[in-house]
């Protein structure tokens, strides 16, 4: 795979978790939750833009205008999940996957992608710590273990096909881009 | 034009989140060039998901016009910004304000260490929450990158 490939598989999957985290803003279980996956969500949002631009593209057409077939996302991040030892459990699985990928980024020759790698890899250290903090108190509670343990495969699925899930979140993404072409914040 | 007086211009915009704290101080400010009338000032975002960058890009320009220059105002990681970006008086601002500067577990209201993490997150991508045991304060503190 190229890096661009990589790149660009890294992006869709923060741009779509990201979605998805924000999902919890104002129901999670505690306000401290509330905060943290919505700063969470507001990070993952930032590191696709960023990734994005680096690609040479308008990270808004390609946020937004791409046919479904070419989001490169895993369905892991695609998946409505409405239940918190789920939420968790992705959040987990998730931390542990891109930690991976993005050290391995970390000794790019592009330093231009090195550099990037480096500021999403200090950022990602609070949502490291997150994830671990919330497997630590979970621990081996039945609801989060089945959770993982359900979650796991979808993190290696293929990136190629949409998840069921998708339509109705990419609807909602671009709604505003739709509805108001040209809408800036 | 000087890029010292553009240097100088600069240090006096408050950053959008913590007005006490100026962009200089704050280490945003990467770097600074002029060329005539043409000034290219290159920002560093604290977090890259921080909504205040755009704000922050838009007062650079602003300043540099007032300064009778013609600003082209880039945003780039190529020097990720780190929390040692923050300078020694920015460090002491954010303190007088009620801010831990990063790294430092000392309240800023009361100076104990007898403190604790409340949240890893905050009010704003940069910011964690803490609380002081000795004098029962929640206080704010600026995350280590």
């Amino acid at each position: 795979m190229s890096e661009r490939e990589r790149l660009l598989e890294i992006a869709d999957d923060e741009l779509v978790l990201g979605w998805r985290d924000s999902e919890w803003t104002g129901i999670a279980p505690t306000l401290e939750e509330d905060v943290a996956f919505s700063s969470i969500a507001q990070n993952e949002i930032g590191h696709a833009c960023a990734i994005y631009e680096l690609l040479g593209e308008d990270p808004d057409a390609l946020a937004f205008d791409r046919d479904p077939a070419e989001y490169r996302s895993a369905p892991l991040v695609e998946l409505r999940l409405l239940d918190w030892a789920h939420a968790i459990a992705r959040r987990v699985l998730y931390e542990e996957a891109d930690r991976v990928r993005i050290r391995a980024l970390l000794g790019s020759e592009d330093p231009a992608v090195a550099a990037l790698a480096t500021k999403i890899d200090r950022e990602e250290t609070y949502h490291r710590a997150h994830a671990r903090l919330w497997a630590d108190r979970l621990g081996d509670e039945p609801r989060f273990r089945r959770a993982l343990a359900e979650l796991a495969p979808y993190l290696d699925g293929d990136r190629r096909a949409r998840t069921p899930d998708f339509a109705e979140l990419r609807d909602e993404m671009t709604s505003v881009r739709r509805t108001a072409p040209g809408a800036r914040w | 034009m000087t890029s010292e007086q553009v240097w100088a211009a600069l240090a006096g915009i408050a950053d959008p989140e913590i007005p006490a704290i100026s962009l200089v101080e704050l280490g945003v400010v990467a770097e600074v060039a002029v060329d005539g009338d043409a000034v290219r000032v290159e920002l560093t975002p604290t977090f890259l998901g921080c909504p205040a960058v755009e704000l922050m890009r838009r007062r650079v320009e602003e300043r540099v016009r007032e300064l009778g220059g013609e600003p082209t105002v880039t945003v780039s990681t190529r020097r990720p910004w780190t929390s040692a970006r923050i300078s020694a008086a920015g460090r002491r601002k954010l303190r007088e304000s009620g801010f831990a500067p990063p790294g430092a577990p000392t309240c800023p209201y009361c100076g104990s260490t007898d403190t604790r993490r409340e949240n890893l997150f905050g009010p704003t991508a940069c910011r964690s929450i803490r609380y002081c045991r000795r004098c029962r304060q929640p206080y704010e503190a600026f995350k280590s990158v």
